[in-house]
Formats: C-alpha cells, structure tokens, sequence
C-alpha cells in the first residue's frame, strides 16, 4: 500500500470508528434500561397497580383522578403564559433553533383542543402526533408521556374538558430552518420516541414501580435533570446528572454524594419535592420552583416517598466540575470573607449589603425564613452561578410571601448582577464564581420580562 | 392566637401565623412607631429587634417569632445605646421628614451593640438596607460616629 | 392616635412634654378667631389660652403655641415659620410649641400659591413677611397691655425673651400674665418689624421641634391613625388608565382570615380587613379581569414618539429677546444643536399613600397628612355629597412629600371606598400601587440650539416640550399655550444672550397622570440648559467654569456661588483616570446655587459618587441647619433619579413596582456631601427642591467630563454610557 492509500483507509477506519462512536452517542440507552431487565407488561404485573391515582382518590371521579395526573404531568407549567389563564398556552420557548410557543389545551374546539376524541390526545401524548397528523417538537415530552397508561390518559383529557373553554390562539412558531420542517420530527421519534407503555420490574418494590411512573412518566423529571445530545435526546448513560433550563441549572439528582443526593437523607428528598425547600440544603428557584408549586406540592405523601425510593436508585454520576457543598456557615460580619475577593468584590458588596443582606444574613443564615437560608445550597456552591444570578434576576415568586424574593433585572446593570453573584457564591460557596457582565447579559436573555 | 413578646410585655393577636410583624405591631397592637415601606425587605422602615438581632418585621411572620423577644421603636430608649443613639440623631438634626428614622435608629443601635466603635465600612454594612427618601444618610454617618464617641 | 388640640395639657407640664403633646395632633378649629377677632367664648369655655392672630396662642402660664400654615414633611418648616413667629414676638424659644394649622384657606392660604398649599419651595418666601408682621403685632398688643397696666408710654417698654419690660422702673411682666388682657387689644396695623442686626433667633442653628417625637415612634403620620372602631384597606385601581373592572368574583378574598369586605367600584378593587395583612392577602387572592380601555396599548416608546414629534413644532414664545431666529440662522460663529430628554419619574415618597376616612351620618372624618388641605376637603366634600362644613380634616405629619402629597387623588379614592364600609376605614397603598398610580414627573424633550463665537454664545433657542401640569393643576396659570412651571428658569436663565428665544411646547404623555416631582420644571430646564452649556465650554475648549462666569455677567449672586464652588471643590486638582467633575448653576426659587459633582466610571460604566460641593446663597437664612439639610437632602433624592429614576409602560401598565426595580440611593453609596452658605441680607429663597434640581446636570456633567461621553437622556445607565456619544 502506497502512504497514501494507507492514509485512505486510516482514515476510512477512523471514519467508521467516530461514526460508530457518534452512533453509540447518538443513540442512548432508554429511561429506565439502567434498572436492568425483567420488565413485565402492565396487564402481566401481578402487585398493586403503579399507574393512576393514589389509593386515597381510587374512588374519586373520572375528572377528579384527572386532575391528579394532570398536575403530577405538570401540564400548566408549559401550557400557561406568563400572568395568562392556566392551560390556555401562549408560553413563549426560547431554543437555539427558534421560538416556540405552547399551544392552548383548553377544550376551546377552535384554538384549543375541543375537538380532539381521546384517540387523538392519546396519538399526540404518545407518539408526539397532533390531531390534524402534524407532528409535534419534542419539547412538548413524548418520550416521557408515551410511557403513561392509556386510562390515565384519558382521565387527564377529562380533566382539561372540565375546565372552562378559552379561546386563545397561540403565537406562530418561529423556528430557524430546517427546524421548522416539522415532518422532520418523525426520524427524531423512529429514534427517540419507544412509543411503549410503563413497564414494571416485578422484581422490584410497589414503591419503586410506582415512583418510577411518576418520576419517568408523568413528573418527566429527565427532560430537566438528564443531559442531552447533539439530537437534543436525552442522554440515558449520565442519566439525571444535570441539565440546563431556560439558563438554569438543573443540578445532578443521581445518587453520587458530592455532585449529587447521595448524602440527603429521604426526609430532606422528600421536602425539597413537597415544598421547594429543605433545611440546610437551598430552596428551589425558577423552573425547579415552578414545578414545585404547580405540581409536585400537590401530590400525595405516599407519591412523594415513592419518588424519593426511586431516585435512590439512580447510579451516581460523577461531576468534577462540581465541588461539595460548604455546609458551615460564613462569618457574622461583613468583614470577613473565607475566600478571596472575587471579581468585582466591592461593587458586589455594596449590593448584598443594600439589597440581600436584609434577608440572607452576613452569615448565610436568614433571621427571617430558614427558606432564605444560603448556606448548604447547590446554587451558591456551583462555580457557574447561573442559577444565581437569575434568581437575582427574576426573582423568586412563590404562593407563600416568605418564600419570595424580587426580581432585581430591572434596575440592575449586569456588571452589578454579576458581582453580586460572584460575592454571594465566594461567601458561601465552595468556590467563587467569575461571572462578567457579558454572562450575565446572555442569562438576562434568556430569563423573563 | 398568637403570642409574642413585644417591649417587655407579653401580647396576643388573633393573626395567622404567615401574618408579618410588622401588621401586628401596627394595626393589632397600635404600636406604629414601625413603619411600613415596601413590605419586601427593600427599605428598612419596619425594622424592630429580634432577640437583639436587626429583622425586617414586613416579612417576618409572626409564627417564626417564637420565644424569642422582640423591641421597637417605642423602647428602644431604654437601652443605653438606643439612648444614646436617639440622643445624637436630635443632636446632630438628622431627621427631616422622619418616616425612614425608626428604622435608622433601630439599625443603629443594633450596629453600636455589635460594634461600639464603627468605621465607615461597619456603618455601610449595617445601614445600606435602610433607605430614606429625604437623604439624611450624610448626617446618619456622622450621628452614628458621635454616639460612638460618646462615653 | 390623634389628639385634638383644643383640651390643654395642664400648666405645669415641662415645655419639652408639652412639644411632644401637641405635634401631631389635629387642630380643631373652634379656637381660631380671624385675625383681629378677640378670645372668643369657646377657647374661654375650654382653657385660659389667649388667640392674637390666626398663628399665636399664648396660655397664662406663658407657653406659646404658634400655628402653622404649611405642613411638616421634613423640610423643617415648623421650627422655621416658629421662629420667624417668635423672632418678632419675642417669645421665650424654650416656650415655644407649634401645631398644625387646621384647613381654612382664608387664614393659613400660602400667598404665593393663592390657597392652603405646601409647595414649590415658597413656604418661606410665601409666609416670610405675613409672620413677621403676626409676631410684631402680637409683640405690640402685649407691649400695649403692659403700658396700660403700668400707665408708661409702649414706647418706655421693651421685650425679650417672653416678658415686657420698664427699664425705667425695672417692672416685669410675664407673656403669660400679659396674654388675656393683650389678646383684647387691636393691634397697629403697620407694625415695626426687627432689623436683621437685632435677630436673636433667625440665623441660629436651633434644634427641630418636631424631631423628638420622630426618635421614640411617637410621632403619628397619616398612616398611622387609628381612629376608635378602624378597618384596615388596600386597594388595586385600574392598572391602565381609565380602565374598569370587567369582572372578579370576590369570593376567595372573603375566604381569607381577616378579611370583612370586599369592596368592588367601577375602577378599584378593594378589600377591607382586620388589618392590612388581611386586607393584602385577600386581595392577592382575588382574579380579576380589567378591561383596559382605550390605553392598553400605551407603552413609553409611544410617549416618547409623540413628544419627540411634537418638539418638532414650533412653541409659544414665552420669551424673544433680540432676534434670535435670524442671529442662529445666520450669525457669524459655529451653530451648535442638541435635544436633551428626561424620563417619566415617580415620587416613592417613605410612608406609601394612605387616607382614612369615617363617612358617617352627621358628616365625614377624614385623617391625612397633606400638602394641600383645601384641596382634600373639597374632593372628600364632592365625593361623598356631604357639604364642605361637614368634612373635618385631621392634618398629620407627611413621611415625605415631594410634590406627591400636593394631589388629593388619594382622598378621593379612600371617600370612595369609605362610603362602601361602616365606620371608619384606613386606605393603605402597597407600595406598588404607590409607585403605579403615580402622578409622574413628566417626560420631557429639550431642543436647545446655539451660536458661538470666540467663546462667547451669540444666540440661543430652547424649546421645552412636554406635559403642562399647571393647565390641569392650576388652570389661571396656564396662559396663551406656556405652563409657567414647564419655562421656569429656561425663560429666566442665567446667561446674558442677547438674543434668546425660549419656546413651550404642550404634549401631554396618553396613559398616565403627570404632576409635580421635587423640583419642578426647573428640573428639566437646568438640566438642558447646564448640559447644553456644558457641551458649549467643552467643544470652545474652555474651562466650565470660566465659560460659564463669562456669560454670568448680570447674575452676581451665582457668580461668587460659582467662585467659592470652584475653590471648595478643589476644582482645579488633578483627579485620577475615568473620574471626572461636573458643575451646574442655577438660580431657581429665588436661591443661587453652583454645585460640583465629581464621580468615577469604571470599564463597565457604573458610574461611583465620589464627593458632592453645593455652595448656596439663599438670602437670609433663618435655620442654617435646616437648610444644609434640605440641600443635602436634595442633591441625593436627584441624583438617586439622575442614576436610577425612570418610569416605563407596557401594555399601558407602568412596570416598575417597588424598590427593587425603582431604586434610590443607599447609604453607601453616598459620598461625603458638603454645603457653603453664602452669608446674604437679601430675602430667603426656597430651598427645599433646589437641591434636586441641581444635583441631575452636575451629575451628567461629571460623567462627561470623566469619559467624554455627552449623554442626552436620563437616567444615566451603564449601557448608555459604553454606547453614548463621544463630543
Ligand atoms: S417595609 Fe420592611 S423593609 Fe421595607
Ligand atoms: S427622613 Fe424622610 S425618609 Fe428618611
């Protein structure tokens, strides 16, 4: 073989070798494929059912069991706009291949989805199919709803039907080319999409099969905690170690013990579900907060601990990048700081003092709400600060005052944004973070008004 | 019923526990000596102590308050450093409309408690949350140094 | 809780007690007599107090009570007007309390503004020769009461300190003593007031009456009445401008704890609670569906359109010196231009918007603390049908005023409200709807053009567009298309020009109220005009200073202000890299002021106050500590809105809410501020907004100066200053 032609196939074999890797890539393992087989068809599952409601609503009506699942799906999340009527859409999603907005599920026949049978909400929850055939953008989470039963299904139409018709057109898409090519979305199902109902694991616990229903199917936790790919599939082999929403960090829930859960007790999982808050550990902000409020508060307490024992289960996954979190408390003075001065030190100090120290303490350690408590959140401790400084800037709004904070974007630069970041993270952290204005300025984009 | 301490006194308000305490002390017991502002920790106006400690009341509720002990504006005098800190705010004419100054002084105090010679950095740390419309900050600085200097 | 003034305390309590007593209470009216009027059976039937004027009372005992016209809101009016008052009556100072005057327009009327009205920095001005005049004749009636007492010509007798005296026979007689019989006695309708060399009072630092009671929480302001049997409300009115409550079903605000009522009218939503925090809940709770009306598309871009459209017409002259028009079209040097322009501000003054009102058979109880009396009585009188005689006015301490407390919308709205709820009920704006039913310093568009040559302006043209407060507020002041307020200090500007022209342009903003805002239209008329004049010296390279003093040549007053400026500012120091100071002149309310501010701007354009210099000629000065005060006070409220202040709209909705997204300047970020008076026999001038007025120019002007960046618009922002125009 002449040098070049060994050169050829070199490169020829790299190129099968870098396909074949990109393949493997491209092609994740399912949602629950790490719990190992053994799954068994529902109809063929002999313990008590994972699917529906919980035991106390088992004789509650068909709309009422809807309601249930509709809010542990956490549909109004998404379908809701800002300040709008829940479910009548609107909501605008800001992707890097355009603007998406969700369409209206009220059962308004011209705008919404009142004239849809249940076959036809049954195709678009599991295949990702709309009523008029076209298909729908995954981020609308087929591949999380496909796994939910058919009854259920239909209980949560029920639901939506109950509810007052809005007439509400949604804004038109605006997606780039050749995202805006929607019959494109059907070679992103054929791979994406398993198009398969929830299967138990008889080998494991009622809880655990349950809990994963409600973590892999309706609470779709994935579509925020589990990386993705270059197809924007979620990525099963780091499953739930962490991903971004609208800016935020949607921080590692595996098990390991400094990136992850691993060291929270089930009581602490568990109260950081029913109320976005646990003590010594953060509260929950933006989208985390959102579904916290909107959804996962409103579950049963025995749907709540069934989560918790499933996500025990979840293999850790390492994160370098993330350090453990600094649980001791910072000084109670402004003079002492324990690490060095982070970028924009003093600026960042001046707003801390004026604007958060009323709240958060000098120590970290609110005088007000333990909810307020700095010290022991993930946030504060990732040296990204991202999800810090979007709680600065669009606040925190939640249904109890106490677990409120006011959005500061308005009538602060971002360099000020940034420093208060970075003096927050370098007070309670692990480590500083090393925000600049230019950061903060893509963050603002992302976040609301 | 809610029960609180409130300047020696024990005090029972018929409120929810979410209630700030801000509202109890105003419109439940009548003590208005602490004001409302802004109602979300921005301004200072409300501020009272907490078991000695500085606390916004507008976003306190009164169910965390517990045992803990709690002074306004009304006996903040009694203290010696309220005292003297009263003192200086009249002797250095710090006060212009007045609505901001219960709170100034109650930071204050608590700042000379913590801290009973304060510099510059001290008083930006302890003061920068109180807010005041009429801009008295200038003599707040220098009221805060005379009541330090002040044996 | 508020006290009426008329029952006494008894003789004995220490003059510092009785102070406290009497501050914050409401004067009830019965007492007061007219001017000549003698005691009068109802004060007799009450307590020993002796009435000489509508302003003194002396009791036998000797403690004076002086009654004040103009309301306390922190500009340190009482203890100023008291001690005009007791300059010329000669009182004993520590015997001295003041209350506040009840509302009777023919009385307490401020002369300057024609009805009972604390604004525009004129208190002083306004009542300056009134209370002389009520001291001296005071003053005189005892004199006289002592001379019949004693068969000595008044002449013989002279006073001090709260007694007359013979000095020929060494008699004394007390104030106290004298007081019954005086108050019988008409005084001389002329009489001699003290030469400024005799002043015992005026000019000295003298402590506040009214700050004791502000140190112990004892002083009550509006929103703290509480009358017997008071309900606590809040209230959300219209977010849009003339929009209605298209539906609410106000079923969950009644299910809240604490909540009694819910009051629905046609364009408020109120409810009505045990105490605010049940009032606020209950309303959060609520759904409702406004329908906006014809403003709901009104957003500032729009504002801003329409006035920048409007700024293209040609103004009503409201002054044409020379011949402007031809000198700037074609005189000899280079023409310059430039448009200036200022945001919408609000006032978020401490204590939010509050009335209480008790709307009961026999008449209408109302408890506020106001700028304008007159005007609250007569809305809460129209409002609820109740005829005016009926409608008592409980005045109380104002936790800031600004200009926001010279409208009675507030009043209105609580009578509304009022009239829904039995007993009486306290109407507690949150702070967002304080800051969103604003009325707004309005925006402004500012076209000024210029000739200059060999350093020397030649020509000058300043149009000012914008809202014209007075046409609503005032309408006799409006006159032949020019707000006086919206020309003030552009028509009468400084700068000897030979030729200028000032133009007024009106173009009220749609979706929102405009009103006045601490320093009014001179607000905007010195901040062009010191930014234009800025730009000038700058491109003439000249020294700010020396081009300003050039042009100053009939203005003496400014010019020492602007000369002791220049050395108290150190001026002529070197200053570090990106730092930078500016000045600005002005002589607006009848005071004379030169200001410097110097500040730094980092890479990112934040803009850190480094140092304030403000030195004033304000003529006499009665409290040089009350008027260093208004100046620092006032140079920090502007520059808060210099750096910060801007009010926006979407959707016809103002979008700021609360501190957190309409800042004010914090303690630490303050810098050392110092003021210069300058010692002047002429007479006072106001004082309580020049401050703000000063304080947004020299600001800009320091940013200028450190970064060589002209910025056109208000506030300066960080982003303008990286993206602004390099001169
Ligand atoms: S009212 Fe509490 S901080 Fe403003
Ligand atoms: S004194 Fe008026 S707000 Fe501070």
């Amino acid at each position: 073989m002449t040098g070049r032609r060994r050169l050829l196939a070199g490169a020829a074999a790299a190129l099968v070798a870098l396909g074949g890797a990109l393949a493997w890539w491209m092609l994740p393992p399912r949602a629950m494929d790490f719990a190992g087989d053994g799954a068994v068809a529902l109809a063929d599952y002999r313990g008590p059912s994972p699917v529906g409601v919980p035991a106390e609503l088992a004789g509650a009506s068909l709309v009422a069991r809807g309601k249930y699942l509709t809010e542990a799906a956490d549909c109004e999340a998404c379908h809701t706009a800002t300040g709008g009527t829940p479910y009548a859409g609107g909501r605008a999603f800001i992707t890097p291949f355009g603007t998406l907005y969700a369409p209206n599920i009220t059962a308004d026949v011209e705008t919404g989805i009142g004239a849809w049978s249940d076959a036809d909400f049954l195709r678009a929850l599991h295949k990702g199919i709309a009523r008029n055939g076209q298909r729908l953008y995954p981020a609308f989470p087929y591949e999380s709803y496909t796994l939910i039963a058919d009854e259920d299904v239909k209980a949560i139409r029920a639901y939506l039907f109950s509810l007052p018709p809005r007439h509400a057109p949604s804004p038109p898409n605006r997606m780039k080319f050749p995202f805006d090519q929607r019959w494109l979305m059907g070679f992103w199902s054929l791979f994406y999409n398993s198009d398969r109902r929830f299967a138990p694991l008889p080998e494991r616990s009622p809880q655990w099969n349950r809990g994963a229903y409600l973590v892999e199917a309706l609470g779709h936790c994935g579509d925020c905690h589990t990386p993705r790919n270059l197809a924007q599939a979620l990525d099963n082999r780091r499953k739930f170690a962490g991903g971004v929403v609208d800016g935020w960090r949607a921080y590692n829930i595996t098990q390991d013990r400094t990136a992850g859960l691993g060291d929270w007790t089930d009581a602490q999982i568990a109260d950081y579900l029913r109320r976005g808050h646990t003590v010594g550990r953060g509260s929950a902000g933006g989208p985390m907060a959102e579904a916290i409020d909107l959804s996962l508060s409103k579950l049963s307490p025995g749907d709540i601990d069934a989560m918790v024992a499933y996500l025990r289960a979840i293999p850790p996954v390492r994160d370098r990048r993330q350090a453990a979190v600094k649980t001791a408390p910072a000084a109670d003075s402004h003079r002492t700081m324990a690490t060095a001065a982070p970028l924009g030190a003093a600026l960042g100090k001046q707003m801390f003092e004026g604007a958060c120290v009323s709240c958060h303490g000098w120590s970290g350690q609110s005088l007000i709400t333990p909810d307020a408590t700095l010290v022991g959140a993930r946030s504060v401790n990732d040296a990204a600060a991202a999800n810090v400084a979007l709680a600065v800037l669009s606040g925190v709004q939640r249904p109890a005052p106490s677990l409120s904070m006011p959005a500061f974007a308005r009538a602060y630069s971002d360099a000020e944004i940034a420093a208060v970041s970075n003096y927050v993270t370098a007070r309670f952290g692990a480590k500083a973070s090393s925000l600049t204005a230019k950061d903060v300025a893509k963050l603002r984009a992302q976040s609301a008004p | 019923m809610m029960t609180i301490k409130v300047n020696g006194e024990i005090k029972h308000a018929d409120v929810t526990a979410d209630t700030p305490l801000l509202w109890v002390l105003r419109d439940v017991l009548g003590l208005t000596g602490t004001k409302f502002g802004c109602g979300v920790a921005q301004c200072g106006v409300c501020t009272v102590h907490v078991a000695g400690k500085p606390v916004r009341s507008c976003v306190l509720p009164i169910g965390a308050v517990g045992q803990r002990e709690v002074v306004t504006i009304e006996a903040i005098g009694e203290q010696p450093n309220g005292a003297k800190i009263q003192k200086a705010w009249l002797d250095l004419e710090v006060i212009q409309c007045g609505y901001c100054q219960s709170g100034q002084i109650m930071a204050a105090t608590a700042l000379l408690n913590q801290t009973p010679v304060p510099d510059d950095s001290d008083i930006d740390a302890a003061m920068a949350g109180n807010l005041c419309r009429c801009g008295t900050y200038v003599r707040v600085r220098q009221a805060i140094k005379h009541a330090a200097a002040e044996v | 809780m508020v006290t009426p003034l008329a029952p006494r305390r008894p003789p004995s309590s220490a003059p510092k007690a009785t102070r406290r007593a009497v501050l914050g209470a409401a004067a009830s009216g019965a007492f007061l007599l007219g001017f000549h009027a003698p005691l009068g059976r109802s004060v007799q039937a009450q307590d020993a107090d002796s009435a000489f004027n509508a302003f003194i009372r002396i009791d036998r005992d000797g403690a004076v009570t002086l009654i004040i016209p103009q309301v306390e809101m922190g500009q340190g009016i009482y203890t100023a007007l008291a001690m005009v008052l007791a300059e010329e009556l000669d009182a004993d100072w520590s015997r001295v309390s003041v209350a506040h005057a009840p509302e009777n327009g023919r009385l307490y009327g401020n002369p300057l503004l024609g009805e009972q009205i604390t604004g525009g920095s004129s208190s002083v001005r306004a009542f300056w020769t009134p209370m002389r005049q009520a001291g001296a004749r005071a003053r005189a009636c005892l004199v006289k009461a002592a001379a019949e007492r004693w068969g000595a010509p008044p002449q013989a007798l002279r006073t001090e300190a709260g007694v007359v005296i013979h000095p020929a026979s060494g008699r004394r007689l007390t104030y106290g003593a004298l007081a019954a019989h005086a108050a019988t006695l008409s005084p001389p309708s002329a009489p001699s007031v003290k030469s400024p060399r005799d002043f015992r009072l005026i000019g000295k630092p003298l402590r506040r009456l009214d700050t004791p009671t502000k140190t112990d929480g004892k002083a009550r302001y509006g929103i703290d009445a509480l009358p017997e049997g008071v309900k606590f409300a809040t209230l959300r009115i219209s977010p849009v401008l003339g929009g209605r409550v298209a539906r609410v079903d106000p079923a969950p605000a009644l299910a809240t704890p604490g909540v009694r009522q819910v009051v629905v009218l046609e364009d408020v939503v109120a409810v009505v609670g045990d105490h605010m925090w049940a009032a606020k809940r209950g309303l959060d709770a609520l759904d409702i569906v406004w329908d906006d009306g014809p403003n709901a598309r009104v957003d500032t871009d729009l504002i801003w359109r329409r006035l920048r459209e409007a700024s293209r017409r040609t103004g009503a002259i409201a002054r044409d010196d020379g011949d402007a028009e031809t000198a700037l079209a074609k005189g000899p040097g280079r023409a310059f231009t430039a448009e200036y322009e200022m945001p919408l501000l609000a006032h978020t003054c401490m204590e939010p918007l509050n009335c209480t009102v008790d709307v009961r058979a026999d008449g209408v109880e109302v408890w506020i603390g106001t700028q304008v009396m007159t005007r609250v009585r007569a809305i809460v009188a129209e409002t609820t049908s109740v005829p005016i005689e009926k409608v008592k006015i409980n005045q109380h301490l104002i936790g800031g005023g600004f200009g926001r407390r010279l409208e009675a919308d507030m009043a209105g709205w609580a009578a509304r409200i009022a009239m829904q709820v039995k007993g009486p009920v306290k109407v507690v704006w949150t702070r967002e709807e304080d800051v969103r039913q604003d009325y707004y310093r309005p925006a402004y568009h500012d076209i000024l053009w210029a000739r200059v040559r060999k350093g020397r302006i030649t020509a000058w043209k300043h149009r000012v567009t914008g809202s014209a407060i007075a046409a609503r507020y005032a309408p006799v002041a409006y006159k032949a298309g020019i707000d006086p307020d919206g020309v003030d200090s552009a028509r009468d500007m400084p700068y000897n020009i030979a030729d200028a022209r000032v133009e007024f342009v009106r173009e009220e903003p749609p979706g929102i109220h405009t009103g006045w805002w601490r320093g009014v239209g001179p607000n905007n008329n010195v901040f062009a005009i010191e930014s234009f004049i800025e730009e000038l010296a700058r491109r003439a390279r000249q020294d700010p200073i020396a081009f300003r003093l050039a042009h100053l040549d009939r203005a003496p007053r400014l010019r020492s202000a602007l000369a002791l400026a220049r050395e108290k500012s150190g001026w002529d120091q070197p200053l570090p890299a990106r730092c930078g100071r500016g000045v600005a002149v002005q002589g607006a309310f009848g005071s004379f002021i030169a200001t410097v501010v110097e500040v730094a701007v980092d890479d990112h354009g934040e803009v850190r106050l480094r140092r304030v210099t403000s030195c004033v000629d304000a003529g006499v000065v009665i409290n040089p500590n009350s008027v260093i005060a208004q100046l620092q006070g006032g140079l920090i409220y502007g520059l808060s809105a210099g750096l910060y202040g801007e009010i926006t709209l979407k959707d016809g909705r103002v979008q700021q809410s609360n501190f957190h997204d309409y800042r004010a300047l914090r303690i630490d970020q303050t810098p050392p501020i110092e003021v210069h008076l300058i010692p002047s026999g002429e007479a006072p001038g106001g004082i309580g907004e020049t401050g703000t007025t000063a304080s947004v120019a020299a600001l800009r002007n320091a940013v200028y100066a450190a970064t060589g960046v002209a910025l056109r618009q208000m506030p300066v922002k960080a982003k303008a200053i990286a993206k602004g125009v390099r001169l």
